[in-house]
């Protein structure tokens, strides 16, 4: 196998007293998708975080142990938190458009990051981000209209559309669906099944038949630890650990 | 933690248990009747294969539905997979005593051809086989399942020595034979069947309960 995009080494991380990530050593490969599942409070959004460092926007926060992204680590000092973001999008739970029009929201990460593209070139990076995830035929003609004005799963295809405009190498996604119904559900699922071939997908979900679903890979956590990585097919058919059986059978208690 | 649908993956292991309890009693009454020539009894293993139909697809459409409802995963999710499949092979034990039965109806009014030495060894093993892989399936006993994988070789033997034996001393000195020594050579064919389908049940079992394929990885019996 090729190296991996995401390495995580030993990881460990507290807020305040409270230990949310134990020793986790993991590692994710490039346009492949990787569920981490796991019971509310494992820690899985905790993980997710740590990958563009989310987390340091939450006070008392330390973590030890490192996180190399193509190599660099993203928890060291010299780590730079704009640049990394660039290269690590997260989409979350619920779709968070700007209130601007539907071009705004996507141009914004251009504007942010200093891009002083054109106008045609602003107009391309729409179009393409559009079409990634299968917008522009509906929104075409209504990209100055507010991105308010969308269906919830065209909003939360938006959001995704204005991540993929700054070209990232990561996608985090932050249960992704869990606002959406089925079959939103499955279209977003295919969307992501589009965007593997381009991109390192890393999806949290409580939804275990997404993962079953959706994913390449699969890590399932407990109270902090990573307890098992692996192909999502043996996680699911035939789980090492008694642990993941008894959480993905629905014995938990 | 009892789940809400334990009763119900306990209501298929007894469906499949119930299975295996009328494959056995078909493959005995079978025997018992091509060694009594007993043609009620052959008669009644033929009549009574339709319940075991009926039981078949009852546990098949039972096996569908809990996993459209249930999405059944890991340890639930094979023993769903094993139980289908292992209700299969059941009802092909079952037609296979059938088989027998139709071989004790015509053979039962024509004179014996010979006194029957490794017929009826072969139809023990075959009701071993048959009854320890079900005894694996209900234990989840990997071990138990492993004897009847090792028993196969030996059904085998037993089937050629028989085929030859009525081959070599009967059909072909004496033609005339061949309508009583056929019937015999197709019983020692269907109880060698027989002992092929303990032998999926069996490897279904260890996939079961261990997760891992020795169907076709005679390796991984080690």
């Amino acid at each position: 196998m090729d190296k991996p995009i995401l390495e995580v080494n030993n990881l460990n991380l507290w807020y305040g007293d409270f230990q949310a990530l134990k020793d986790v050593n993991a590692s994710f490969y490039a346009r492949r998708i990787t569920a981490i599942i796991g019971p509310s409070g494992c820690g899985k959004s905790t993980l997710l975080r740590v990958f563009n460092r989310m987390n340091d926007l939450i006070e008392g926060v330390r973590a030890s142990g490192n996180v190399l992204i193509d190599g660099q680590d993203i928890l060291g000092p010299r780590a730079e938190l704009v640049v990394l973001r660039k290269k690590v999008g997260m989409v979350f739970q619920r779709p968070n458009p700007f209130p601007l029009s539907i071009y705004e929201n996507i141009v914004f990460g251009q504007r942010i990051h200093g891009n002083a593209a054109g106008k045609n070139r602003l107009d391309e990076i729409v179009e393409e981000s559009l079409k990634a995830v299968l917008l522009w035929g509906d929104l075409k003609d209504k990209l100055h209209k507010s991105a308010l004005g969308l269906s919830l799963e065209q909003k939360q295809r938006l959001c995704i559309a204005r991540l993929l405009a700054v070209r990232p190498e990561i996608v985090l996604m932050d249960e992704p669906c869990s606002a959406l119904d089925p079959q939103s559900t499955m279209r977003i699922e295919e969307l992501m099944r589009e965007l593997k071939n381009n991109y390192t997908i890393i999806i949290v979900t409580h939804n275990m038949q997404q993962a079953a679903r959706v994913s390449d890979d699969t890590g399932f956590m407990l109270l902090g630890e990573l307890i098992e990585f692996g192909l999502t097919q043996d996680i699911f058919t035939r789980p090492r650990d008694k642990r993941t059986e008894d959480y993905i059978t629905g014995r938990f208690g | 933690m009892e789940r809400h649908f334990d009763e119900e993956l306990k209501e298929l292991h007894k469906n499949i248990i119930r299975m295996g309890v009328l494959a056995q009693e078909a493959i005995y009454n079978s025997i018992d009747a091509l060694a009594n020539r007993d043609k009620t009894k052959a008669s009644l293993v033929i009549s009574e294969d339709v319940k075991i139909d009926e039981l078949e697809l009852a546990i098949d459409e039972r096996c569908v539905d809990l996993i459209a409802r249930l999405q059944p995963m890991a340890g639930d999710l094979r023993f769903i997979a094993t139980a289908m499949k292992i209700n299969s092979d059941l009802e092909r034990i079952a037609d296979l005593a059938v088989d027998i039965a139709q071989r004790v109806l015509e053979l039962a009014d024509k004179p014996l051809l010979k006194p029957l030495i490794d017929i009826p060894k072969l139809s023990t093993l075959s009701q071993n086989m048959v009854r320890n892989s079900i005894d694996a399936f209900i234990n989840r006993d990997v071990d138990m399942a492993k004897k009847v994988l090792l028993s196969d070789p030996e059904a085998d033997k037993l089937r050629n020595l028989i085929q030859k034996e009525l081959i070599n001393d009967y059909m072909s000195r004496d033609a005339s034979t061949a309508d009583r020594a056929l019937p015999l050579l197709l019983v020692a064919r269907h109880l060698e069947r027989i002992c092929d389908h303990a032998t999926n049940i069996a490897e279904d079992v260890i996939y079961m309960v261990e997760a891992r394929v020795v169907k076709h990885h005679p390796e991984e019996l080690k």
